[in-house]
């Protein structure tokens, strides 16, 4: 094999004059980029985040309180994941309950355009959050990702409302139940 | 197929061997003695890639007497690969690249083994990578090539000779390609030279919307507009032939409309997966220049591209040009580059007190500041929820109580400087 050690051990010479030595611990893009992100975020009064490890920043859960809007008093969590492509790939985002939404699947998935085909690396945690929030302000009809919620929607505006209410105490809705989400203020 | 002494038995290799065993300018007797020799037959190299320059990379590296070969590859072979990626056939049709590419090539080239990996790049750990001593790229996407270049990057420890693996990327374009070798943390890394990409000229949203002009104007029309408009599906899989004959569909109608002829199944699948028409000819050129470097590498028997010049460029746009060039390793490489500065601590100092240092400096100011090292959270001002799980570590001592240590990286962040973040390598006094 070619001596490329040789080499790497002069470049290294040259390098560290004054010399750090010791086993290089290098930081991953990934953590130094959602270190940035998260010291960016604006949360307002209606989020939070959750870390369970706080050494292990690529994973979080962010909590939701819509103050306004029709699934206002409830309280929604989505999981976040970076994995160690981030920013080059968009962080992975699940809704941790299940609910009554137009952009939301049965599943959790969440249909957002920044979560999929218009993610750049240019944008960050913050316009995922922003997203997040708009949809629980204005769900959206024309993305459905639970499609009889977006019929609803597209069909009677007070009837989806009624629906969003049913669904969040835990009720069912053509024989789907949904999670209860209500919000109890202490 | 006959089979003959010379493509079975040891005499299969006199020639190479002639190479490899007789000393020249650049290897010296201690390169060509059988214990020397005998790396190569150890060497373990990692082939990312079974497609079109993938096959030849594989044929050409186990001809070149490389016998511990290992194949990435998450695809599974589609009929329109038949005409160019050789090692398949139409009964492979589904079924794994890696593993398709690797059965034949071993069952052709008897002593080579070859272990088939199906599956993403980024499925696999450091620990993996470690395990190699050359990689060869044959990829298409310009994400992978920066991954395992990251990858490779950072598995460069001072302390293990072992841990620099040489990368050697091949890519083509048409009648276009590319050799680049790449020594990593030595030599110019494949971030630092990305603007050598240029990327796809999108066609302006408008011109979709009102006058396209030529097919690819139709498809994308279909593929962005119209597929946003009436989401026939959830999500569009562009491997999935019912979308695709969606989106030929739609964009035949709209050709029709506008008097533009020549949508075609084929060309809808080849605008929406931006494939860039693969010549056989151009992908067993640059494979077998890769190839040729892999085996400099391995047996030092003539000096490798990646020192002097690093890049290869060969065009046959235009009758035939090709060159070799130098490219300079980026200083500021977010990848590569050295830009974390020292930074001299006492170890016993408090985590509070090192925060409190970075006030004072004239050259940071720095008054919220945010520091973490590699997969520790040390104290970060925001959110509210790790602030607080945070905030015992800055009583705690740097060494001892955080176990911070000579050569580890701290980054700080402060909310003053949004574009800014301040890297340093700690040492003590
Ligand atoms: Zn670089």
């Amino acid at each position: 094999m070619l001596k490329i050690w040789s080499m790497k051990k002069e470049q290294q010479k040259a390098e560290n004059a004054e010399g750090a030595g010791g086993k290089k611990k290098k930081i991953t893009a990934a953590q130094l980029r959602v270190q940035k992100d998260l010291s960016e975020l604006s949360l307002g009064s209606t989020m939070r985040t959750i870390f369970a490890d706080a050494d292990d920043i690529l994973n979080f859960v962010l909590e939701i309180k819509p103050d306004e809007g029709v699934y206002h008093g409830g309280l929604f969590t989505f999981t976040f994941n970076m994995d160690q492509n981030y920013p080059h790939e968009p962080p992975k985002v699940r809704c941790q309950q299940k609910i009554y939404h137009p952009n939301i699947d049965l599943e959790g998935k969440v249909c957002l355009n920044i979560l999929r085909e218009d993610w750049k690396p240019v944008l960050n945690l913050n316009a995922v959050i922003v997203g997040l929030q708009f949809l629980f302000l204005e769900p959206n009809a024309s993305d459905p990702l639970n499609k009889e919620a977006a019929e609803d929607l597209r069909s009677s505006r007070e009837n989806f409302r009624r629906n969003v209410r049913t669904s969040m105490t835990g009720g069912s809705i053509r024989g789907t139940s949904y999670d209860r989400v209500m919000f109890n203020r202490a | 197929m006959a089979t003959t002494a010379a493509s079975t038995g040891p005499s299969r290799w006199q020639y190479l061997d002639k190479i490899r065993r007789n000393p020249g300018p650049f290897n010296q007797d201690s390169d060509v003695g059988d214990e020397a020799l005998a790396a190569q037959d150890k060497a373990k190299i990692l082939v990312i890639g079974a497609g079109g320059l993938g096959c030849e990379i594989l044929k050409d590296l186990a001809l070149s007497r490389f016998k511990d070969i290992h194949v990435i590859d998450m695809d599974t072979i589609d009929i329109s690969n038949l005409n160019r990626q050789f090692l398949f056939r139409q009964d492979d049709v589904g079924k794994f690249k890696a593993e398709v590419a690797a059965a034949f090539v071993e069952k052709r080239v008897k002593g080579t083994k070859i272990t088939a990996h199906n599956g993403r790049i980024q499925d696999f750990n450091e620990d993996f990578y470690m395990q190699f001593q050359i990689v060869v790229c044959g990829l298409d996407s310009i994400e992978a090539r920066r991954w395992i270049n990251a990858m490779l990057v950072n598995m460069v420890d001072m302390e293990d000779q072992d841990s620099l693996k040489p990368l050697i990327d091949g890519g083509t374009e048409g009648f276009k390609g590319q050799t680049r070798v790449i020594f990593p943390t030595l030599t110019p890394c494949i971030e630092c030279q990305l603007d050598l990409y240029t990327p796809r000229a999108a066609v302006p949203l408008c011109t979709l919307a009102t006058i396209p002009r030529q097919p690819e104007h139709c498809i994308e029309w279909a593929h962005i507009i119209a597929w946003e408009e009436q989401k026939p599906f959830p999500n569009l899989d562009k491997d999935d032939p019912e979308h695709i004959t969606w989106l030929y569909q739609k964009a035949s109608a709209r050709a029709q409309e506008f008097g533009i002829s020549g949508v075609t199944y084929s060309l809808t699948q080849g605008v929406v997966k931006n494939i860039i028409p693969a010549i056989a000819s151009t992908n067993a050129i640059i494979a077998a220049s890769c190839c040729n470097e892999a085996l400099k590498i391995a047996t030092t028997a003539a000096p490798a591209l990646g020192f002097e010049e690093s890049y290869m460029m060969y065009s046959g746009d235009d009758s035939i040009y090709t060159s070799t060039f130098k490219y300079d390793k980026k200083p500021d490489c977010t990848v590569c580059g050295e830009v974390a500065k020292p930074l001299q601590v006492d170890p016993k100092m408090t985590l509070k007190e090192l925060l409190d240092s970075f006030a004072l400096k004239a050259d940071l100011q720095l008054k919220k500041p945010s520091i973490r090292a590699e997969g520790k959270t040390l104290y970060m001002q925001f959110p509210p929820s790790i602030e607080e799980q945070t905030r015992p570590n800055l009583e705690k001592t740097l060494q001892q109580d955080l176990g911070l240590d000579v050569g580890h990286e701290v980054v700080v962040t402060d909310p003053a400087f949004p574009t800014l973040t301040f890297r340093f390598i700690l040492s003590f006094v």
